[in-house]
C-alpha cells in the first residue's frame, strides 16, 4: 500500500526557504504570487492493512516534528 | 569523575568536546557511539556534540534523537545526570523531547560561522555558576539551523523559570527572544547553539567557554 505523508510548517512558523523561493519567483517575473511555503513529501510503501493508528504514530514519532510542523496522510 | 561524549554518524565536534572535557577534568573523556545500547556505569556527565548527525536527514537531529543511545541518555537525564547538547546536540535534545521547542533554519537563510556575544541570563544553574550574572561572553557559533522556536506560552515559561541561560547579545539567527541556550525543568539538561568547547584555551582566540565546563564539572572533578 502506497501512502503519502505531506509535512508542512505550521502557519505562523517562519519559513525562510519559502521566502527565498518567493523572491526568486518574483525575480523571474512571475507576478501575483502571494506566499510560498516549502514542505516535504514522504512516500511510504507499507504492508496492506497497516492501520491508521500506526501511520499516525509514524508521523508523530519521526516523520513530522509537531512542535513546528503539521502533517497530512494520504493513501494512494 | 566520568565524563562522556556521544559520537553519531556525522558528528564533527566530538573530538573538540572530548578535549574540552579532558582539559577541565584532567582525565580522557569516555567516547560513546550512537549504536551503544547501554551506558557505562557511573557516568557523571554526558555531552552531545555538534555536527551533522545522519547528514541532517529529515530534520537536524531527528534521526540521532531516535538512535539506541538516546534512550539511555534520556534515562540518565531523568536520573539527574548532567547532559550538555551543543549545536547539533541541542537539536538532538529538542527532537528527543528532552528540551522544548525546535531549531529552525536561520532567519537569514545563511550558515553563520563567527564568534558572537552572549549574555549570561542565569548564573545560578549547574552549567553557569562560574559566570557573573549578566556577564557578556564571546563564544563561536557555526550553524544553519539555530533559529530557536517555541510557542509564546513555552517561551514565557522558560523565561519565568530562569531556564534561559544564554541569550544572544546581538542579532544573530532570528531566535525567539534571542535565546541561545535553555535548560530542562530540572536544570540538569542544557542545550545551546554556541560552542563553548571552542573557547577553552587562549589558542582558540578566547576562553569564555571554559567556565561552563568548570561550573558543571568542577564540583565533580575531585571526586
Amino acid at each position: 500500500m502506497k501512502v503519502r505523508v505531506f509535512v508542512s510548517l505550521k502557519p505562523g512558523v517562519l519559513d525562510p526557504q519559502g521566502r527565498a523561493v518567493h523572491h526568486a519567483l518574483e525575480g523571474l517575473g512571475f507576478a501575483g504570487v502571494e506566499d510560498v511555503r516549502v514542505g516535504r513529501l514522504i512516500e511510504l510503501d507499507v504492508a496492506e492493512g497497516t492501520d491508521d493508528a500506526a501511520l499516525d504514530a509514524m508521523c508523530q514519532k519521526l516523520l513530522a516534528n509537531t512542535v513546528i510542523e503539521n502533517y497530512r496522510i494520504e493513501k494512494v | 569523575m566520568r565524563a562522556a561524549v556521544v559520537t553519531f554518524p556525522g558528528s564533527n565536534c566530538d573530538r573538540d568536546m572530548a578535549m574540552a572535557l579532558e582539559a577541565v577534568t584532567g582525565k580522557p573523556a569516555i567516547r560513546l557511539w550512537h549504536a551503544d545500547a547501554e551506558l557505562p556505569d557511573g557516568l557523571d556527565f554526558i555531552a552531545l556534540p555538534g555536527g551533522f548527525s545522519y547528514g541532517d536527514y529529515l530534520r537536524s537531529g531527528a534521526m540521532a534523537a531516535k538512535s539506541p543511545i538516546m534512550r539511555e541518555v534520556a534515562a540518565a537525564a531523568a536520573r539527574g545526570v548532567p547532559v550538555l547538547g551543543v549545536c547539533n546536540g541541542f537539536q538532538v535534545l529538542t527532537e528527543a523531547g528532552l528540551l522544548p521547542g525546535a531549531l529552525l533554519r536561520n532567519a537569514g537563510q545563511t550558515f553563520i560561522c563567527r564568534t558572537v556575544a552572549l549574555t549570561v541570563e542565569n548564573s545560578q544553574s549547574l552549567f553557569s555558576a562560574r559566570y557573573e550574572a549578566g556577564a557578556t561572553i564571546r563564544i563561536p557559533i557555526a550553524h544553519h539551523d539555530g533559529n530557536y522556536y517555541a510557542d509564546a506560552g513555552t517561551l514565557d515559561r522558560l523565561e519565568g523559570e530562569g531556564r534561559v541561560v544564554f541569550r544572544y547579545a546581538e542579532g544573530c539567527n532570528g531566535s525567539a527572544r534571542d535565546i541561545a541556550g535553555i535548560l530542562n525543568p530540572a536544570g540538569n539538561v542544557l542545550g545551546m547553539m554556541p560552542h563553548p568547547e571552542r573557547a577553552i584555551e587562549a589558542a582558540h582566540g578566547g576562553t569564555d567557554g571554559r567556565a561552563l565546563f568548570e561550573s558543571a564539572l568542577g564540583a565533580l572533578a575531585s571526586a
